[in-house]
């Protein structure tokens, strides 16, 4: 099983420090291999350098991809977190 | 002092401060790992990397949680790259190769770092951190500590070789007790930033290289000395001297004064504008040296008026109403100039050095004293300006010339060369005042480099031949009426702080972490003390008989 959507990225620091770190980490907690893409890079999601290296700003637009059991619900944590701003910590 | 020259380990002792605790080492930097083949399999390697991975990520993280706050989250990241999948698949290349751990390790984190370099920006900034994972996971598969600056999460006495500006940036100067090097003389960046941050140190321990994690050591920079496992006895008299220095720091900040009330104005040094306000509030009562060479270092050719004048205005602003001393450009020697003098010198310490080079550059002097001027007229504070490393009369007189045709109205010389000293009374004639910068004297008058460490102790302003050199300077500023001032680091010591007045200085001039202690010290005598204590000392042999003549003096004073 595997799902795919593309998601706007919300945050105003969009995907750099500590943005980047949390949604590493959120992408590990999910358990399942995920990548992130923008454009016609994709890259490991549990890779911070990787993240970093996308160089993601507010209101890119990103492909995430998940691949088994419960990829959807998984996408649908990730995109939440995607379009949430966690700046304001 | 019940401390033994026995058991203590001799240095130079930076301050009066005296510290107890136990001893954490600074380690170096691992070296290189080089691209060998391994003897052991690939499962083997990846199984060491993997561990000594988990080891260095468990210690970060352990790090950050007794840190907080940001600190923590700059280790989490530093946590993160180290198991960061694009490492340790580019890890797995170069075992898969064959290769040792320790090789793959460093090899694989330097080509991720490499691309975040090329990517720059925050990405490029992250390369140092990926380094430094680098060389803890090397470490840790040698089973060597963690390198750089140490954190063993209580209060400790930093030992290290010498401490590099990088080093003394990631040190958290709340947990460090005491520093203490191996290397190193009193004008090392150890020296100044203990100087600069009143942190008790001693430098230039050779024996220090003896010393392990966890010893517990007695730092006493007044005394010069190391005293490994301390006596109960000693201890107690460390917690005693630690506690009065405590009681005088926090004393209420008065004007500079000897017992019997006569002023002793207590100034401060400063090399940038932007540390006045620490030294008001630390009660300076204005600047006795402001050094001027910082804003000509960084450049190939001479800042233009205008930038010298913004950064007078600045300084002059934080000090109304008071008087602010700043010496004109001090190139030469230890700092040279390329726009001022680019010729090979066999001696540079005796050659184009000081006003002598700006003698020779007259532009860039002019320049310096129209902004001077400039920013004098802006302000409220009492302007004075010195020519540094004056030798002659002659050279006295063309500087106060040039002061006085920009307008300025006290212009005075730097006694820093014996014959100033022993001219002082004709040069006090033409100049408005003297500044005594006993750094230089003690290296003119010993004819020892300050900068060399094998001649290090001939570099003693105790010395009586430097005293007596003071006391010439002393004798012609009461004779002339011209004020005289002192401004290098023997007015930072507090009982020479009390013979210099003893001499004659009518102030005295230092960094503005030893204002407290000299300000106590003085308090205790009245100027006839003083002078009987400055009397003893010039009468002494040698500089370490002088000290004693001074100490057992002001004892026998303090018990009448």
């Amino acid at each position: 099983m595997s799902a795919t959507r593309t998601v706007t990225v919300g945050s105003s620091q969009g995907l750099h420090a500590r943005p980047a770190k949390l949604f590493v980490e959120a992408a590990q907690n999910t358990g399942l291999p995920v990548t992130i893409a923008k454009g016609e890079k994709s890259v490991n999601a549990a890779s911070i350098l990787g993240v970093m290296s996308l160089g993601v700003d507010k209101g890119d637009e990103v492909t995430l991809t998940a691949e088994g059991e419960g990829a959807e619900s998984a996408l649908d944590t990730l995109e939440a977190f995607l379009k949430t701003d966690h700046d304001e910590a | 002092m019940s401390i033994t020259p026995q058991s203590a380990m001799k240095g130079t002792g930076i301050g009066q401060g005296v510290a107890l605790g136990p001893v954490a080492r600074m380690s170096p930097s691992p070296i290189a790992p080089t691209d060998e083949t391994s003897s052991l399999t690939h499962q083997q390697e990846s199984e060491r990397v993997n561990k000594a991975i988990e080891a260095v990520a468990a210690d970060l993280t352990q790090r950050g949680e007794v840190a907080g706050g940001q600190a923590q989250e700059v280790l989490e990241a530093q946590v993160m790259m180290a198991q960061d999948p694009t490492v340790t698949d580019a890890v797995e290349v170069h075992l898969k190769d064959g290769k040792t751990g320790e090789y793959a390790v460093h090899a694989a984190f330097a080509e991720v770092a490499q691309t975040l370099q090329a990517l720059g920006g925050y990405l490029g900034e992250r390369a140092a951190d990926l380094y430094d994972v680098a060389a803890r996971v090397v470490a840790a598969l040698r089973g060597e500590p963690a390198p750089g600056v140490p954190d063993p999460g209580y209060p400790f006495v930093l030992v290290a070789q010498d401490l590099a500006p990088a080093d003394t940036a990631l040190l958290d100067l709340n947990k460090v007790l005491a520093l203490v090097t191996i290397e190193g003389g009193p004008t090392s960046h150890t020296a100044i930033l203990a100087r600069g941050k009143g942190i008790t140190a001693v430098v230039g321990v050779a024996e220090a290289a003896q010393l392990s994690d966890g010893d517990e050591i007695v730092v006493d920079a007044a005394n010069s000395a190391i005293v490994l496992a301390p006596t109960r006895e000693q201890k107690d008299e460390v917690a005693a001297r630690i506690a009065q220095r405590a009681a005088v720091q926090k004393a209420p900040i008065t004007d500079g004064a000897l017992a019997d009330g006569t002023a002793i104005p207590l100034l401060a040094n400063l090399g940038t504008p932007d540390n006045a306000a620490e030294a008001v509030d630390l009660g300076a009562e204005g600047v006795g040296l402001f050094r001027t060479e910082f804003l000509f270092l960084s450049s190939e050719t001479a800042p233009s008026v205008e930038e010298q004048r913004q950064a007078y205005q600045q300084l002059l602003e934080a000090f109304p109403g008071k008087k602010v001393v700043v010496r004109a450009l001090d190139a030469g020697a230890d700092k040279p100039l390329p726009f001022l003098n680019d010729a090979e010198e066999e001696n540079p310490a005796l050659g184009l050095r000081g006003l002598r080079a700006l003698l020779t550059n007259e532009e860039v002097l002019r320049d310096q004293l129209s902004a001077l001027a400039e920013a004098e007229a802006a302000t409220d504070a009492d302007l004075w300006v010195m020519a540094p490393m004056v030798s002659t009369v002659e050279e006295t007189e063309t500087f106060a010339k040039f002061a006085h045709q920009h307008g300025l109205k006290t212009a005075g010389v730097m006694v820093e060369v014996p014959s100033s000293a022993l001219l002082a009374e004709q040069i006090l004639q033409t100049a408005d005042f003297a500044s005594i910068g006993t750094n230089d004297l003690t290296q003119y008058t010993m004819a020892a480099d300050r900068l060399l460490g094998s001649v290090a102790g001939l570099q003693d302003p105790w010395h009586p031949a430097v005293l007596k050199l003071v006391r010439e300077v002393g004798a012609a500023g009461a004779s002339t009426g011209k004020p005289v001032g002192v401004c290098g680091e023997a007015a930072a010591d507090p009982l020479l702080a009390v013979v210099l007045v003893g001499l004659g200085a009518t102030s005295l001039s230092m960094a503005p972490a030893a204002l407290a202690d000299v300000r106590a010290e003085l308090l205790r005598y009245t100027l006839d003390q003083a002078q009987a204590i400055a009397s003893a000392a010039v009468s002494a042999a040698t500089a370490a008989e002088a000290l004693d003549a001074a100490r057992s003096t002001s004892t026998s004073l303090a018990n009448d």
